[in-house]
């Protein structure tokens, strides 16, 4: 238990420092940039209270927006989805039942379980940074297509990132 | 009174949920409207020890063009010295320093973060409140034009990017001086928005955008971009033309900060009007 609290704490500190000095400097086409930290709530075990996974999701919203200078839009989204998650757990059908303390991932769950949890997160993430961001509805569908591109690229990163890093460890 | 407790205690989760969502949205409005967040953004002492500890790596990279771009600067400067111009009137004239008084100061400061890919965009500077930063003071680049100081702290400063939604910059085209608002709509970083030039102007492509020295944080003449396509709404009197900024805002290293000398007195003269 004290070895997965300080995994996580470890985990979140990297992400924060990761997205701020790095990810906040990519852009792709002028306007697309990965946000990874959601990583970090996406991958918090099935067993995690879930005021622990709102509370974690509202620091590491706070962590972004004051370094990127946003107010409160990333602390906003972030605690959007980490409500949602439990809920996103359970839609997404898988055959194995997760044991306890497991944290989600693609060795974990599989390929196909995983995206689609990873899908439902990062899209409502995604579509209440980007509305909250600039403020009005006009241009609806420019934002929806402004956050649905960001969404692919986050994918992209979320999927290599399991590949890379978690995949070997878990073993 | 029991009821309530245990229907609070049976869905303290989704409370919870409410109670974190309004302190986000607590913050979103604080930044949007009062711009008072001064601690919940990247001026305060630790995101900014962070930030400029990180450029100190960074730096290294664009060294060779900040330094072009000083040399550059500096013999623009120098041509403008009085020493490099020889006299050509034989007779006798006056040269009468009390004629001038000084109306603006800059002050040198290092952006340690930026961004140009949000809607939104702010830059963060090494310089605060301790070396006589204040709110709403221009900053500026060798190239032109870089925003406005939004919140200071002790050592740093945050600057709202020319490249920000609500960023409105009083600007007019160089040479027939008619005044337009620059804007930006969130695409491109390179190119911005000229507004409310009227259609019977003649522009060409290519004219240059100077700034208008109608706000009181630019002085006038500061470069902005050269018109690089325009055209018209229907039914509308005015222009909307894309001006191509001489700043590459993905690539500034060192930036002026501006402090106009006569600010207040100007601040309190338009006061007084605006009260009759």
């Amino acid at each position: 238990m004290n070895n997965n609290l300080l995994k996580n704490i470890i985990r979140f500190i990297w992400l924060v420092l990761l997205q701020i000095l790095v990810f906040n400097n990519i852009e792709v086409f002028s306007f697309i940039t990965p946000f990874i930290y959601i990583l970090f709530i996406i991958m918090l075990p099935f067993d995690t209270p879930k005021w622990v996974i709102l509370v974690s999701g509202f620091m590491m919203g706070m962590c972004v927006d004051i370094f990127s200078n946003t107010g409160g839009i990333h602390t906003a989204s972030t605690v959007l989805m980490a409500y949602i998650s439990p809920w996103a757990q359970k839609v997404v059908s898988s055959k194995q039942d997760p044991e306890a303390g497991t944290q989600p991932g693609i060795k974990t769950m599989g390929f196909r379980w995983f995206f689609f949890y990873t899908l439902i997160l990062t899209t409502v993430h995604h579509i209440c940074l980007f509305y909250l961001e600039i403020f009005s509805l006009t241009d609806f569908f420019g934002t929806l297509k402004h956050a649905l591109y960001n969404v692919a690229f986050t994918m992209v990163f979320i999927i290599i990132s399991q590949y890379l890093f978690i995949g070997r460890k878990t073993e | 009174m029991r009821p309530l407790i245990q229907f609070l205690i049976k869905n303290y989760n989704f409370f919870l949920f409410l109670v974190l969502e309004f302190f986000a949205f607590l913050l979103i409005f604080q930044n949007n409207y009062y711009q008072q967040s001064a601690f919940f953004n990247a001026s305060n002492a630790i995101s900014g020890g962070i930030y400029s500890y990180y450029s100190g790596f960074t730096d290294y990279l664009s060294l060779k063009k900040v330094n072009k771009t000083l040399a550059d600067e500096n013999s623009n400067l120098l041509n403008l010295q009085k020493s490099s111009f020889i006299k050509t009137n034989n007779k006798t004239f006056i040269v009468n320093d009390t004629l001038y008084q000084q109306q603006y100061t800059y002050l040198s400061a290092k952006v340690i973060s930026n961004t140009t890919n949000r809607i939104n965009n702010y830059l963060t500077l090494n310089k605060g409140s301790k070396q006589g930063i204040k709110k709403n003071m221009g900053v500026i680049s060798p190239q032109g034009i870089v925003g406005i100081v939004k919140d200071v702290s002790d050592n740093f400063c945050t600057v709202t990017s020319l490249l920000h939604s609500k960023s409105k910059i009083s600007a007019k085209i160089k040479k027939n001086d008619y005044v337009g608002t620059i804007i930006w709509n969130g695409d491109d970083y390179r190119i911005v928005t000229l507004k409310d030039v009227p259609t019977h102007v003649k522009i060409y492509i290519g004219d240059t955008i100077i700034s208008s020295g109608y706000s009181m944080m630019f002085p006038e003449g500061i470069s902005i971009g050269t018109i690089y396509l325009y055209g018209t709404n229907k039914g509308k009197d005015f222009y909307e033309i894309k001006v191509k900024l001489f700043n590459d805002f993905n690539n500034i290293s060192y930036v002026y900060i501006v402090n106009n000398l006569m600010k207040d007195e100007l601040n309190e003269l338009e006061k007084k009007s605006q009260n009759e």
